[in-house]
C-alpha cells in the first residue's frame, strides 16, 4: 500500500506577536519557530502506523521554500521513505487552488494508493486543499477523520462532525484522507532516524517538472486575490487586572468574591 | 450583480444556526448590490424546513429526495453544481462547518470558481465582492477578491454574523434537478453519538478550561486545585484531549460540548473560534494567558495576562484566604 502524505511548515504563532511584513504580502518570519503543521503530524503517523502494518511506501511532499526540507527530513527520520519538495519562485503567493493544482500534477504521476493531508493549515487556516486535491485528481475524499481502518479497496472513517458526533463513511481507493488531530499518537523521531534523515535526498521539483506553465502556479495561478492583511479590529476587550501575579490574583478574587463564586 | 444564494445546512430535521446567521448577512450583501436572497435546501422531507427559510429568504430553492436522506457530498456536489449553474448567482455562502469543509472545495473545482474559506465578513465594494477572513489563529485578518469570477463561493465562520428576525414570505420553489444514486466510490454507513462521559461539563456553574499552555501533564493538578476550590469542573481545549491528558467529554468547542455555565475560567487557552464557540455564551469569563494578543482576550469580561504557572497557585492562595 503505497502512501502519499502531504506536509507543511508553518510557523508556531501561538504564543507570539505576529507583525506583518512591510510589504503586506505576509507576517514577518523572522524569530518565530518553524514546525509540521499539527494535524499533518498526525496525518503522518497514521501514514507510517499502516506502512508498518501492510507494507509499502510513504511519500512525504510539500510546496514550500528551502527550509521546509527540516520538515521532510523529520519525516523521514520518522519512516517516510521518499521526500518530494515542490520549489520554484513560480509557486510563490499561491492559494489553495495553485497549491492543490501543482500537488495534483506531482501526485498524479505517483503510484499510490491513498493520500492524507491534515484538515487544515495552521497558518492559513484555508481548510480547502485536500478536498481540492482529490477532486483535481478524480478521487472520492473524506475530511475531518478522527478513524481510519483500512478495508479490502476501500477505508472506512468517521468523520468528526460538530459536537462530537462522529459520521460513517466507506470510501474507495485511491482516495484522498484529511487528518484531524488526535487521531493517533504521534510519535518522536530517534536520534539514529534523524542522522539517517541527514544523509537522504530529496527529490525536488519545479513547475517545468510537473507540466505546469508558470501561468497556472502560484499567484498566477490562483483563483483569489490577496488584497491585504490587517489587525483584527481591537474589540471591546476584557477588563485586564494587571499588576504582579499577587495583584492581579487579588483583584480577580476580589471579583470573584463579589460575584458569589470566591 | 446576481443573487446571493445561501445552502441551508441541517441535520436530524433541524436548520443549523450558521443558516440563519448566513441569511442575515446575505441580506445586507443583496441589499448593497440590489439582489436578492435566495435559499437552496436539498433534503428527504424537508417541506417544513422551506416554509421556516421562506421567512428570511426571498426564494426558497427545494430538492426535495431520499437520496439527501443523509449528507453525502458526492451526492449534493453534482445537484449543487447544476443548479448554480442555472441561477448563476454571483456568490454562494456555505457554511465552514465539517459538512460545508467537506463540499465547498470540491463543488469550486467543478465549477471552475474562486472559493474563500472561513469568511467572517463579504462585503460589496463597487462591483467587487471582498471576503475577510483571519489568519495565524485569529491574530491576522485577510482581505480576499475573487478575481471577478461571475460565481464566488464562500464557506462563513459559525456565529461570526447574528441572526436575524425576519418574515418575508418567500417563494418555495420546487426543482425537479436530477438526483443521482449514491455512488459507490462514497457510501454512508452511520452517524455514532459520543458516548457520556463520568463528568458532564455541560451541567456545572463553574468551569475552569485549560489549554495547551499548561505544557505538561504534570502542572495539571494546579487546575485541578482551582477547580476544586471553586466547586467547578475542570474542562480543555482540543490540543488537551489529543495529547490524553484528558477525556474527550471535557473538550469546549464546535467538536466538543457546548457550555453556558455562570464562570468560565480558561487558563493557557488561545481562543481560536473552535474553542470560543463553545463558551461564548458563559454568563463570566476570566482568561489568564502570558500573551496580551491571545483572542481569548476579546471574548473575555476579566483578564490576566501572566504566567499560568505563577498566576494560578497566587490566584488559588487568594481565594483560601477569602474563604478563611
Ligand atoms: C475542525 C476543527 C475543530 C476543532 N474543534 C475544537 C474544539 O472543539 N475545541 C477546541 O478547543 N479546539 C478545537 N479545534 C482546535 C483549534 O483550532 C485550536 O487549535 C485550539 O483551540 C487551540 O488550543 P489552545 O488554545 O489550548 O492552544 P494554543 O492555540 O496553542 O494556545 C496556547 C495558549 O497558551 C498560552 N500560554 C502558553 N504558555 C503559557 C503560560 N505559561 N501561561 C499563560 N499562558 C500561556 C499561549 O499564549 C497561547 O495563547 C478545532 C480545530 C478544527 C480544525
Ligand atoms: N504548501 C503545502 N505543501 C504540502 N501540503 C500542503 C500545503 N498546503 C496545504 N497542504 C496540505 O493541505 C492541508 C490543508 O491545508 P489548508 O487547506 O491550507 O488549510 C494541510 O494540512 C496539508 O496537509
Amino acid at each position: 500500500m503505497n502512501i502519499v502524505v502531504c506536509v507543511k511548515q508553518v510557523p508556531d504563532t501561538a504564543e507570539a506577536d505576529v507583525r506583518i511584513a512591510s510589504d503586506g504580502s505576509g507576517i514577518e518570519m523572522e524569530g518565530l519557530p518553524l514546525q509540521i503543521n499539527e494535524s499533518d503530524n498526525y496525518a503522518l503517523e497514521e501514514a507510517l502506523l499502516i506502512k508498518e502494518d501492510r507494507d509499502g511506501e510513504v511519500t512525504v511532499i510539500t510546496l514550500g521554500p528551502d527550509s521546509s526540507e527540516e520538515v521532510l527530513r523529520m519525516c523521514m527520520a520518522k519512516g517516510a521513505t521518499e521526500a518530494v519538495r515542490l520549489a520554484d519562485p513560480a509557486f510563490d503567493g499561491g492559494d489553495a487552488w495553485a497549491t492543490a493544482n501543482a500537488l495534483a500534477k506531482a501526485i498524479g504521476g505517483m503510484e499510490y494508493d491513498l493520500v492524507l493531508t491534515g484538515c487544515m493549515a495552521s497558518d492559513d487556516g484555508m481548510t480547502q486543499v485536500g478536498v481540492t486535491l482529490a477532486e483535481m485528481l478524480g478521487v472520492p475524499h473524506a475530511t475531518y477523520v478522527t478513524e481510519m481502518e483500512i478495508g479490502d479497496g476501500a477505508v472506512t472513517v468517521g468523520r468528526e462532525l460538530e459536537g462530537g458526533l462522529l459520521e460513517k463513511l466507506e470510501i474507495k481507493l485511491p482516495a484522498v484522507v484529511t487528518i484531524q488531530t488526535g487521531i493517533n499518537e504521534p510519535r518522536y523521531a530517534s536520534i539514529m532516524g534523524i542522522a539517517k534523515a541527514a544523509k537522504r535526498d530529496i527529490d525536488t521539483k519545479a513547475a517545468s517538472d510537473l507540466g505546469l506553465d508558470t501561468a497556472e502556479a502560484g499567484k498566477a495561478g490562483s483563483k483569489t486575490t490577496l488584497l491585504g492583511l490587517d489587525y483584527p479590529p481591537a474589540g471591546e476587550g476584557a477588563e485586564i487586572l494587571d499588576g504582579t501575579p499577587a495583584e492581579a490574583s487579588t483583584k480577580l478574587a476580589d471579583v470573584l468574591k463579589e460575584k458569589g463564586f470566591a | 450583480m446576481n443573487d446571493v444564494l445561501v445552502l441551508a445546512e441541517h441535520l436530524n430535521g433541524e436548520l443549523k444556526d450558521v443558516t440563519f446567521e448566513m441569511l442575515a448577512h446575505a441580506r445586507g450583501v443583496a441589499d448593497a448590490s440590489g439582489t436578492k436572497v435566495a435559499a437552496v435546501l436539498l433534503g428527504s422531507g424537508v417541506g417544513d424546513l422551506a416554509e421556516r427559510l421562506a421567512q428570511q429568504a426571498d426564494e426558497v430553492l427545494v430538492r426535495d429526495h431520499d437520496g439527501f436522506a443523509h449528507y453525502n457530498s458526492a451526492v449534493y456536489q453534482p445537484v449543487l453544481a447544476d443548479v448554480i449553474r442555472g441561477r448563476e448567482p454571483s456568490v454562494v455562502m456555505i457554511g465552514h462547518t465539517a459538512f460545508g469543509v467537506d463540499l465547498a472545495p470540491s463543488l469550486a473545482v467543478a465549477l471552475d470558481a474562486p472559493l474563500a474559506s472561513d469568511v467572517i465578513d463579504l462585503a460589496v465594494e463597487g462591483s467587487d465582492l471582498v471576503g475577510t477572513r483571519q489568519t495565524y489563529g485569529g491574530k491576522v485578518n485577510e482581505r480576499v477578491g475573487f478575481g471577478g469570477a461571475a460565481i464566488s463561493l464562500v464557506t462563513v465562520r459559525p456565529a461570526a454574523f447574528a441572526p436575524e428576525e425576519a418574515s418575508r414570505g418567500g417563494s418555495v420553489v420546487a426543482l425537479d434537478t436530477e438526483v443521482p444514486d449514491e455512488p459507490a466510490f462514497r457510501r454512508f454507513v452511520e452517524y455514532v453519538e459520543a458516548a457520556a462521559g463520568e463528568v458532564d461539563i455541560t451541567k456545572s456553574d463553574v468551569v475552569i478550561a485549560i489549554g495547551r499552555g499548561i505544557k505538561e501533564e504534570e502542572n495539571m493538578p494546579l487546575i485541578t486545585g482551582l477547580a476544586e476550590l471553586l466547586g467547578g469542573v475542570v474542562a480543555c481545549s482540543r490540543p488537551v484531549v489529543d495529547a490524553g491528558w484528558l477525556p474527550k467529554d471535557r473538550q469546549v468547542g464546535s467538536s466538543g460540548k457546548t457550555v453556558k455555565p455562570k464562570l468560565y475560567v480558561a487558563i493557557g487557552v488561545s481562543g481560536q473560534f473552535q474553542h470560543v464557540a463553545g463558551m461564548k455564551s458563559a454568563e463570566t469569563i476570566v482568561a489568564i494567558n502570558k500573551d496580551p494578543k491571545a483572542p481569548i482576550f476579546q471574548a473575555a469580561h476579566y483578564g490576566i495576562v501572566g504566567d499560568l504557572m505563577k498566576v494560578v497557585p497566587a490566584l488559588t492562595e487568594k481565594i483560601t484566604e477569602l474563604r478563611a
